[in-house]
C-alpha cells in the first residue's frame, strides 16, 4: 500500500517537474500569499497579547474633560469630590501632552511620571528618540516652550530599549519642568488617573463620575484593552486591506485550477487511461499534486512568516505602520502564537487546493480516453 | 544510487516539518520564560501610568488610541477627512464608538 502510493509520488512529481517553470511560478506565489496571511496573523495575535498583558497594569480609571466635543485641562480640585466616592483608593492628576520637533520632524510624548521623576533641568528619553537624534545620557537637548523661548534639558537616562513598544517617543520630565514647558496652569492637569481596587465597580464610579461633572469623561481599563483588540480584530483596516487582497488572490487561483486542465493535462490523463490506469489512480495523482504543492507552500509561508515577524521585527510592514511618521518604534514581539488561527490556516488553503486539484482532473478522467486526447 | 524522488520530497517536507514544529515548540519556550520581561515593563506602565502602546507617532488619535476623541481625527467638520495613513489602518476604540452612538 505504502509502495503503491511512493510510485504513485515519484510520478507526481515526475511529472510536476517536466513542467518546471510553471509549477516553480505556482509554488512561489501560493509560498508568497500564505506568507502574508501567516504574517498578519501572527503580528496582530501578537501585538493583542502584548497590549493585554502590559496594559492590565494602566491606571484603573483615566478621567478626561471635554467642552464641545474637545479635550480641556482638567481642575485638580476634581480629585477631592472623586476622591470621596466609595471604592476610589487614590485620584493623581496626570501631566502629559505632545511636542512636535520641527528639526527632525517627529513627535515625541511628554509626560510626568508619577514615581522616580527626573530633577528639575533634566529628563529621561525614550531610545527611539535617542537613536533618531543620536542624543545619549549626559547630552543637552533644547525645545521651544510654549512662549517661544528654548529650554535645556540634560538626558539623565534612556528608556530600555526592550521597552520600546511602550517609551519609544517618550520624553520624561519634572512637574516643574514641563508646566514651565507647557504652560498649564499649577491649578490644572492633563487628566486623572484613578486606582480603584474593585473591577466590579467601574461602571458605577463612571457613572457617579459623569453625575457629578457632565462634562468628565470617564475612560476604564477594560476599554483601554479592548481598544488594542478592536485595533487588530478582524474589522480593522489594516487586517482587511491585506487579508482581502491576499484571499482574492487566493480564490483567483483556486479558481483557475479548478474551471479547467490545460490541453496537455488531458492528454497526459487520456494517455494514462489509454495504457490501462484506473480513475482511481489518476484521481490519487492529481491528489498528491495538490498536496505536494499545497503543503509545500504552507509550510514554506508560514516559516518564512514566522521570521518575519519575530526577527526582523516585520520589517515589510514597517512602511505601513509608520505613515508619515520618523519616530517609529523597531520592537522585537514576543513570539506569542494561536496554534488555532494556523489549523485554520492550513485548512483554509491546502484543503481547497487540493480539492480545486481533484475535480476537474476526475472530470477528464471519467470521459473517454479517446475523446479526452482529442 | 540515485535518489527516488518521493524520498527528496518525503525527506525535505519532514525537515520543513521538524523545524515548523521546533520553531512553535521554541516560541512557546520563550514565552514561559518571558515572565521578568513582562513583569518589568508592566512595572514601567504602573510607573508612567501609560495608557497606549507607541505603534503610531505621527497623530495624536492613533498614538493614544484609546484616549483619543470623535473629533479630533476630522479636525473642524465631519467632512474634513482625515489625512494621515495610519488613521485608515486603525478603527476607533470600541467605547468611542459606543459613547458616541448614544449622542447621534
Amino acid at each position: 500500500m505504502i509502495e503503491h502510493h511512493r510510485h504513485i509520488l515519484d510520478f507526481t512529481l515526475s511529472s510536476l517537474l517536466r513542467r518546471k517553470g510553471k509549477n516553480g511560478a505556482l509554488l512561489l506565489v501560493y509560498s508568497l500569499i500564505i506568507f502574508i496571511l501567516a504574517s498578519v496573523l501572527f503580528f496582530t495575535y501578537a501585538l493583542k497579547r502584548e497590549a493585554a498583558l502590559v496594559l492590565h497594569e494602566s491606571p484603573e480609571i483615566i478621567v478626561q474633560r471635554t467642552m464641545t466635543g474637545r479635550y480641556q485641562t482638567i481642575p485638580i480640585s476634581w480629585s477631592d469630590k472623586i476622591g470621596k466616592i466609595n471604592g476610589v483608593i487614590s485620584v493623581r492628576p496626570r501631566l502629559w501632552g505632545y511636542q512636535y520637533d520641527t528639526t527632525f520632524q517627529a513627535n515625541y510624548t511628554l509626560t510626568v511620571p508619577s514615581e522616580n521623576p527626573p530633577e528639575s533641568g533634566s529628563i529621561d528619553i525614550g531610545s527611539g528618540i535617542s537613536t533618531m537624534r543620536s542624543v545619549y545620557k549626559g547630552d543637552i537637548i533644547v525645545f521651544n516652550g510654549h512662549d517661544g523661548f528654548p529650554r535645556f534639558f540634560t538626558v539623565r537616562n534612556i528608556l530600555s530599549y526592550e521597552s520600546q513598544l511602550l517609551t519609544s517617543d517618550l520624553i520624561l520630565l519634572s512637574e516643574k519642568d514641563y508646566r514651565d514647558f507647557s504652560g498649564i496652569p499649577s491649578d490644572q492637569a492633563t487628566d486623572l488617573a484613578l486606582r480603584v481596587r474593585n473591577p466590579r465597580e467601574y461602571a458605577t464610579i463612571s457613572e457617579k463620575i459623569t453625575h457629578l461633572y457632565p462634562e468628565a469623561r470617564p475612560i476604564v481599563r477594560t476599554e483601554i484593552q479592548r481598544t488594542y483588540d478592536a485595533v487588530f480584530g478582524w474589522r480593522s483596516g489594516l487586517v482587511t486591506v491585506i487579508f482581502s487582497a491576499a484571499a482574492i488572490a487566493f480564490i483567483i487561483f483556486a479558481w483557475d485550477k479548478a474551471s479547467g486542465l490545460s490541453a496537455e493535462e488531458q492528454r497526459e490523463i487520456g494517455i494514462l487511461k489509454s495504457v490501462g490506469w484506473e480513475t482511481s489512480d489518476i484521481l490519487l495523482i492529481k491528489f498528491w499534486e495538490g498536496i505536494v504543492v499545497s503543503l509545500s507552500a504552507f509550510l514554506i509561508g508560514t516559516i518564512l512568516a514566522y521570521a518575519h515577524v519575530f526577527y526582523t521585527s516585520s520589517a515589510l510592514f514597517a512602511p505601513v505602520l509608520k505613515g508619515w511618521s520618523t519616530l517609529y518604534p523597531t520592537f522585537r514581539l514576543t513570539p506569542f502564537i494561536d496554534f488555532g488561527q494556523v489549523a485554520t490556516l492550513f485548512f483554509l488553503t491546502v484543503v481547497p487546493y487540493t480539492v480545486t486539484t481533484i475535480i476537474p482532473s476526475w472530470r477528464a478522467a471519467t470521459i473517454d480516453p479517446d475523446a479526452v486526447m482529442r | 544510487m540515485e535518489l527516488r524522488h518521493s524520498t527528496i520530497y518525503l525527506g525535505t517536507t519532514a525537515g520543513l516539518i521538524l523545524v515548523l514544529g521546533g520553531i512553535f515548540l521554541y516560541a512557546s519556550h520563550v514565552v514561559i520564560t518571558s515572565g521578568p520581561l513582562f513583569a518589568r515593563k508592566t512595572a514601567l506602565v504602573r510607573q508612567l501610568e501609560l495608557t497606549d502602546l507607541c505603534l503610531f507617532t505621527e497623530a495624536s488619535y492613533t498614538r493614544h488610541l484609546s484616549m483619543t476623541d470623535p473629533s479630533t481625527p476630522f479636525q473642524d467638520s465631519p467632512m474634513s477627512l482625515e489625512h494621515f495613513p495610519t488613521g485608515a489602518l486603525v478603527v476607533p476604540p470600541p467605547h468611542l464608538v459606543r459613547s458616541n452612538g448614544k449622542h447621534d
